[in-house]
C-alpha cells in the first residue's frame, strides 16, 4: 500500500485515531492514511499562502460576551435526560471503572 | 407543485376554514406512504402525532382562533434537529433510538406558527456529506431520477419536497448542505445569514458554520418559512439580535436597478459546461428584468474548499467528542470507561465521520495547528474581505450552486476528495457567514435540474429573495 504523499504517515494516523478514541483495523489505517493525505495535499494551496498580518476569523458575526441576567430558570427535566442514558444509578450516569479494577 | 399545494395556499385554506388540516395531513401521509419506499427520504414518519396536531389546528380554527401563518401545513425536519420524545438519529448508529428531552427552537417556532411536523428526513451521518450516501440507514434517492443521488447532506429534505410529499422542509447548511441538494433535486434551498436562525437543538457539526434554513418548492414558500424560523433566540449565544426582515413583502419588488455580480472564479475550471451556461443564462434573465449585471472577482474563493475542509473537521472533532457512550445513545460495554468510549465510538461512527474527526484532530494537534487550522482561519478572513469588496460594487452575487447535476449513486463514495469538490461553489459564503439561496434554473444536458445560487451580504436577505423571485419567474420551464 503506497501512500499518495508523504504528507501524513501511517503511524501519525494511528496516533490521531488514539487521540480521537477510535480503533482502526490495519486495512482502515491504510485507507485513511491515503485519504487524509489526499485532503492535506489539496490543502497545500492554503498552506503555501502568505497570510502574515491577516487576523484569524473564528466567527462570522462580531458578537462578544453574550450574557443573560443571572436568574435561575427552568431547564430540561433531569429524569427525562437520565431516561435516555445507557446506564443510570442513583440519578447519575453510571460508567465502567475509570482506573482498571473497581475498589 | 401546483398552485393549491404551496404552503402559502394551504395555510390560507386552513385558516379560512376552506380545508381541514386533518385532510391536508392525511393527503401528505398517503403520499409518503405511496412514494417513499422508492426514495427513502424519511427516517421516521410521525403519523399519529401529526394527525393529533392537525385535529387541534382544526379545533382552533372552528373556535375562531388563528393558528398562525403555517396553519395545517405539513413540514419535514432533517433528522439532526431535536424533537422531544421523537427519535433523532443524525443518520448515525451512535444516536439510534435516542429521543431528545427537548425541542429545537425551530421546532417550537414551527408549532407556534401552526405547522405540522410529519417526520424526520434522511441525511449524511452528522450532516457530513454531499449525497446522503453516508447515512447509516441507507441513501435517499433523487425523485427526478432514482438512479441518482439527491445531494446532501439535507438530501432527504430536498427529496421530500421535490417528490411533492411536503411543501416545506428544514435542512441545515454547513458548507452547502441545503443549497446543493436543493439544486440537484430542482427545489429552492436557502441558507440564512449565520446567526439568523437559532442553532439551539440542532446537533452541532461545525458550530461557526452551521445554519438551519428552508427547502421548498417555491421562493415564496421559502420566504414564508424563513420568516417563521428566523429571529433572535436567547438559547443560542451566536444568535443575531436583529429584527427579522419581511422578505415576503418584497418578493414582487423586481430587480430593476439591482446590481448583480457573476463570480468569475466560480464559472471556470471544475464547473460542468452546461451548468456554467445555465448560470450565465440566469444572469441574462436578471439583466432582462432590469438588473445591472457585471463579472466580479472574489479571488480568495478558490481557497475556500481547502480552508473549509480544515475548519469544519476541526470543529467537528471537538463537537463529536461528546458522543462517548456516557450520557446518551449507543454504549458498547467494556471493562473500563476509556475502553468503553473507544468501543462505542468505533462501532457507532461511520467511515466519513471517522475521517473528519481524524482530519480535524490532526489539524488541531500540536505542531500542525499553525500550518493548517491557523492558516485556514486566516484564509477565512481573506474570503470574507474579498466578499466585502465585491459587495461594494454589487448588491448580490450569482454563481452555480453545484458544479454538476445529480450524479449516480456510488459514483464518488470511494474518493472523498471527489465528493468534497461538490461543495466548491457553496463553501465560500458559508465561510463568510453570508446568506445564499439556490433557485432551480432549467436543466443540464442530461435533463436533470440545475440550480443557480444567489449570494448577498450578511443580513441582506431582502435583496437575496428579490433576486431569487426574479430568477424563479424567468426560469425555463
Amino acid at each position: 500500500m503506497s501512500a499518495m504523499s508523504d504528507r501524513i504517515s501511517r503511524s501519525e494516523v494511528a496516533h490521531v485515531a488514539r487521540l480521537a478514541r477510535l480503533e482502526l483495523t490495519e486495512d482502515e489505517l491504510d485507507t485513511f492514511t491515503d485519504q487524509l493525505a489526499a485532503v492535506l495535499d489539496h490543502a497545500a494551496d492554503v498552506e503555501a499562502l502568505d497570510v502574515a498580518g491577516v487576523a484569524p476569523m473564528t466567527h462570522p458575526y462580531p458578537l462578544r460576551n453574550v450574557l443573560r441576567p443571572d436568574i435561575p430558570t427552568a431547564t430540561v427535566d433531569p429524569d427525562e435526560v437520565l431516561a435516555a442514558a445507557p446506564a443510570v444509578e442513583d440519578r447519575r450516569f453510571r460508567v465502567p471503572p475509570i482506573l482498571g479494577e473497581a475498589p | 407543485m401546483s398552485e393549491n399545494t404551496t404552503a402559502a395556499s394551504l395555510a390560507a385554506a386552513v385558516r379560512g376554514g376552506d380545508r381541514s388540516a386533518v385532510e391536508v395531513v392525511e393527503e401528505c401521509l398517503a403520499a409518503i406512504d405511496a412514494g417513499d419506499r422508492a426514495l427513502h427520504a424519511f427516517l421516521t414518519v410521525t403519523a399519529e402525532a401529526a394527525r393529533a396536531a392537525a385535529a387541534e389546528i382544526d379545533q382552533r380554527v372552528a373556535a375562531g382562533d388563528d393558528p398562525g401563518p403555517l396553519a395545517g401545513v405539513p413540514v419535514a425536519l432533517k433528522d439532526n434537529m431535536c424533537t422531544r420524545g421523537v427519535a433523532t438519529t443524525c443518520g448515525s448508529r451512535i444516536l439510534e433510538g435516542w429521543c431528545p428531552p427537548y425541542d429545537a427552537t425551530v421546532v417550537e417556532r414551527l408549532a407556534a406558527a401552526g405547522a405540522i411536523v410529519v417526520g424526520k428526513t434522511n441525511l449524511d451521518e452528522f450532516a457530513m456529506g454531499s449525497s446522503t450516501e453516508n447515512s447509516a440507514f441507507g441513501p435517499s434517492r433523487n425523485p427526478r431520477d432514482t438512479s441518482r443521488v439527491p445531494g446532501g447532506s439535507s438530501g432527504g429534505s430536498a427529496a421530500a419536497v421535490a417528490a411533492g410529499f411536503v411543501p416545506l422542509a428544514l435542512g441545515s447548511d454547513t458548507g452547502g448542505s441545503i443549497r446543493q441538494p436543493a439544486a440537484l433535486c430542482g427545489v429552492v434551498g436557502m441558507k440564512p445569514t449565520y446567526g439568523r436562525v437559532s442553532r439551539s437543538g440542532l446537533v452541532a457539526f461545525a458550530s461557526s458554520l452551521d445554519q438551519i434554513g428552508p427547502l421548498t418548492a417555491t421562493v415564496a414558500d421559502a420566504a414564508l418559512l424563513f420568516e417563521v424560523i428566523a429571529g433572535h433566540d436567547p438559547l443560542d449565544s451566536t444568535s443575531i439580535p436583529e429584527p427579522v426582515p419581511e422578505v415576503g413583502a418584497h418578493l414582487d419588488d423586481g430587480v430593476e436597478g439591482l446590481r448583480v455580480g457573476l463570480v468569475t472564479e466560480l464559472l471556470g475550471e471544475g464547473i460542468a459546461p452546461d451548468v456554467a451556461v445555465r448560470t450565465r443564462a440566469a444572469a441574462d434573465a436578471l439583466e432582462e428584468a432590469g438588473a445591472k449585471v457585471e463579472e466580479v472577482a472574489v479571488p480568495a474563493a478558490v481557497y475556500g474548499l481547502s480552508a473549509y475542509y480544515l475548519i469544519a473537521p476541526a470543529e467537528a472533532s471537538s463537537n463529536l467528542a461528546r458522543f462517548d457512550g456516557v450520557r446518551y445513545g449507543l454504549r458498547v460495554d467494556a471493562p473500563t470507561t476509556q475502553e468503553m468510549m473507544v468501543a462505542t465510538r468505533t462501532k457507532g461512527f461511520g467511515p466519513e465521520v471517522k475521517r473528519r474527526i481524524m482530519l480535524g484532530t490532526y489539524a488541531l494537534s500540536a505542531g500542525y495547528y499553525d500550518a493548517y487550522y491557523g492558516k485556514a482561519q486566516r484564509v477565512r478572513t481573506l474570503i470574507a474581505d474579498d466578499f466585502a469588496a465585491a459587495y461594494e460594487r454589487v448588491d448580490v452575487l450569482l454563481a452555480p450552486t453545484s458544479p454538476t447535476t445529480a450524479f449516480p449513486l456510488g459514483d464518488k463514495t470511494a474518493d472523498p476528495m471527489a465528493m468534497y469538490m461538490n461543495d466548491v461553489c457553496t463553501i465560500p459564503s458559508s465561510l463568510s457567514g453570508d446568506p445564499a439561496v439556490s433557485v432551480p434554473f432549467g436543466t443540464g444536458d442530461d435533463g436533470l435540474p440545475v440550480g443557480v445560487q444567489v449570494m448577498a451580504p450578511a443580513l441582506a436577505e431582502i435583496d437575496l429573495f428579490r433576486a431569487a423571485a426574479a430568477l424563479e419567474a424567468s426560469a425555463p420551464r
